[in-house]
């Protein structure tokens, strides 16, 4: 196994009273997929937020354990957590471009972590959106609004909004329930090019494609990981039974 | 089996109801609609008398005089530049605090900001006017005489000015501004807000490059309405601003296009009445271009 990127040690979190993760430790590792699956409200978006330290906007948020990022705790005291965000970069699942052209969404988040220059905001524009596999289809609409786009155009340029801060992980909140088949399949193409440079973690309840596009799969409960184990033996032979009737659609 | 009512009792209330309902619906409509005609066939009279020129453009002001003049461009320019300084320091101050409802306020300081602002838009305007004559005027007053010392020319107006004035009219507008940005700041999704925090911004950067340019039209929307306020108030800004026809310099009394009319409606005669109604019709024909620039702005909205 490769180094891992995120760990997370006996990760507790509670709504108020519920108990919306429970005891959670997993390793994450460095340039794969990692798909978090399992039926709705059993805390895997949970779990997502709190690798980026989203779920402290959340009121009446309690948590415990650790969470730590190539070793270094995240919720520490030494964690600057503007520096973590743009270290570990979040896509929703509604495709939500910021009301501005199609240059600015891109530039927003390199601009607000200092960089002034022109030329090399040029250059991170066209990157990213080349990266983002959107390039061909805006390079002539620049500095047009962003809220004309298709749905699947959206969610790419989202995408490449995120990268364009040079994350090393990307947080995929079931980035394709909103989109048609085509723009979903465009989407997990370029989740499986990404992975060679950046960590993705990605919740979904679409099994298949927690099959088709991820390395490791996290099957969540309850609140509880139940199993976490590679994704070609966690669909092929899970160990535990409520995985095995989860993967095979008897519930969820 | 259901079975349905036809029979005739049910179908004559039913259409008396939907005559009832559309009366009423007119009624708005034909005040509208004979407020407009009125404005008009009352203001243009003078107009067509003493002509556009020299009422519009003419500075001065003397309907009792052997050879009465109907200048009314000072307080055409009172208004339109009271207005705007009170739009000025007014909406800032209300949209910082709808931010600051909005965005930042825990919840026991929102529950009383809150209902102090709603009451703040329950208060007659009356009595604006008289705190402002009973605190602004004399602070005014006496900053008037720390600046005008040694001028020969300054006439003291023991602090009954434009900015006792303005002062006033920005207080009035924040209620409006409040309530209507901090609706439009509420309304913007919080995945928006969210994509930003998750960009590495920090919640001011939020607030002020995806939050507020999000609530861009309803903020706007917020700010014409404010000014709409500001334009049509007479009765607070009457007791405060001196009500002498001046060009609006701060320290200066002043008359507005309201005040105008208000004070001098009860007296007035002949040509003289009919030009206050003409500045009657100035003010209508403001609050309609308000008005319009406010519906397309709206428009624009929903086109997006």
């Amino acid at each position: 196994m490769s180094q891992s990127k995120i760990s997370t040690d006996k990760l507790n979190l509670y709504y108020g009273a519920k108990h919306a993760l429970k005891d959670i430790t997993i390793k994450i590792r460095s340039n794969t997929v990692t798909a978090l699956i399992g039926p709705s409200g059993c805390g895997k978006s949970t779990f997502l937020r709190s690798l980026n330290r989203m779920n402290e906007l959340t009121d009446g948020v309690r948590m415990e354990g650790k969470v730590y990022l190539d070793g270094e705790d995240i919720y520490g005291p030494k964690m600057d957590v503007t520096r973590l965000r743009k270290r570990v970069g979040m896509v929703f699942q509604q495709p939500n471009p910021f009301p501005m052209s199609i240059y600015d969404n891109i530039a927003y988040g390199p601009k607000v972590h200092g960089v002034k220059n022109k030329e090399k905001l040029d250059e991170i524009v066209e990157r990213s959106l080349k990266q983002a596999a959107i390039w061909e289809e805006v390079e002539n609409q620049l500095s047009k609004t962003a809220l004309g786009l298709s749905g699947g155009q959206k969610q790419r340029l989202c995408i490449a909004r995120a990268l364009a801060v040079e994350p090393e992980v990307l947080l995929m909140d079931e980035p394709t329930s909103a989109l048609d088949p085509v723009s979903t399949l465009k989407v997990e193409e370029l989740i499986s090019r990404l992975k060679s440079q950046y960590t993705i973690v990605i919740v979904t309840h679409n099994m298949q494609q927690a099959a088709r596009v991820s390395d490791d799969t996290a099957f969540f409960l309850m609140g509880e990981m139940v199993e976490f184990d590679t994704t070609a033996r966690l669909f092929v032979h899970p160990a535990d039974k409520r995985t095995q009737e989860y993967v095979t659609g008897k519930f969820g | 089996m259901v079975r349905y009512r036809t029979d005739t009792r049910t179908r004559t209330v039913e259409k008396a109801a939907r005559i009832i309902f559309s009366l009423c619906a007119f009624t708005a409509v034909a005040a509208v609609f004979s407020i407009t005609i009125y404005m008009i066939a009352n203001g243009v009279p003078a107009v067509l008398q003493a002509g556009w020129k020299e009422i519009l453009f003419s500075s001065v002001w003397q309907p009792a005089a052997q050879e009465p003049s109907f200048g009314i461009l000072y307080v055409i320019l009172t208004s339109v530049v009271g207005t705007f300084l009170a739009v000025l320091l007014g909406v800032p101050i209300g949209l910082f605090t709808a931010v600051f409802l909005a965005e930042a306020a825990p919840g026991w300081l929102a529950a009383v900001i809150r209902p102090a602002v709603e009451l703040l838009a329950g208060i007659p305007s009356v009595i604006y006017g008289v705190l402002g004559m009973m605190i602004l005027n004399p602070f005014m007053y006496r900053l008037e005489q720390r600046i005008f010392a040694d001028s020969w020319t300054h006439q003291f107006t023991g602090g009954a000015n434009l900015l006792s004035a303005v002062i006033v009219l920005a207080v009035m507008i924040l209620p409006t501004v409040i309530s209507i940005s901090e609706a439009a700041l509420r309304a913007v999704p919080p995945e928006l807000k969210a994509s930003s925090l998750a960009l590495g911004a920090s919640p001011v950067e939020t607030i002020f490059q995806v939050t507020i340019p999000a609530a861009r039209s309803g903020i706007l929307a917020a700010v014409v309405l404010g000014v709409g306020r500001a334009v049509g108030e007479a009765m607070a800004i009457s007791l405060v601003s001196g009500n002498a026809v001046n060009l609006p310099l701060p320290f200066c009394s002043v008359r507005f296009l309201t005040t105008a009319i208000v004070s001098e409606m009860g007296y007035a005669g002949g040509l003289h009445r009919q030009v206050l109604f003409t500045i009657g019709l100035v003010l209508f024909v403001f609050i309609m271009m308000i008005n319009g620039i406010l519906s397309s702005i709206l428009k624009g909205e929903k086109r997006q």
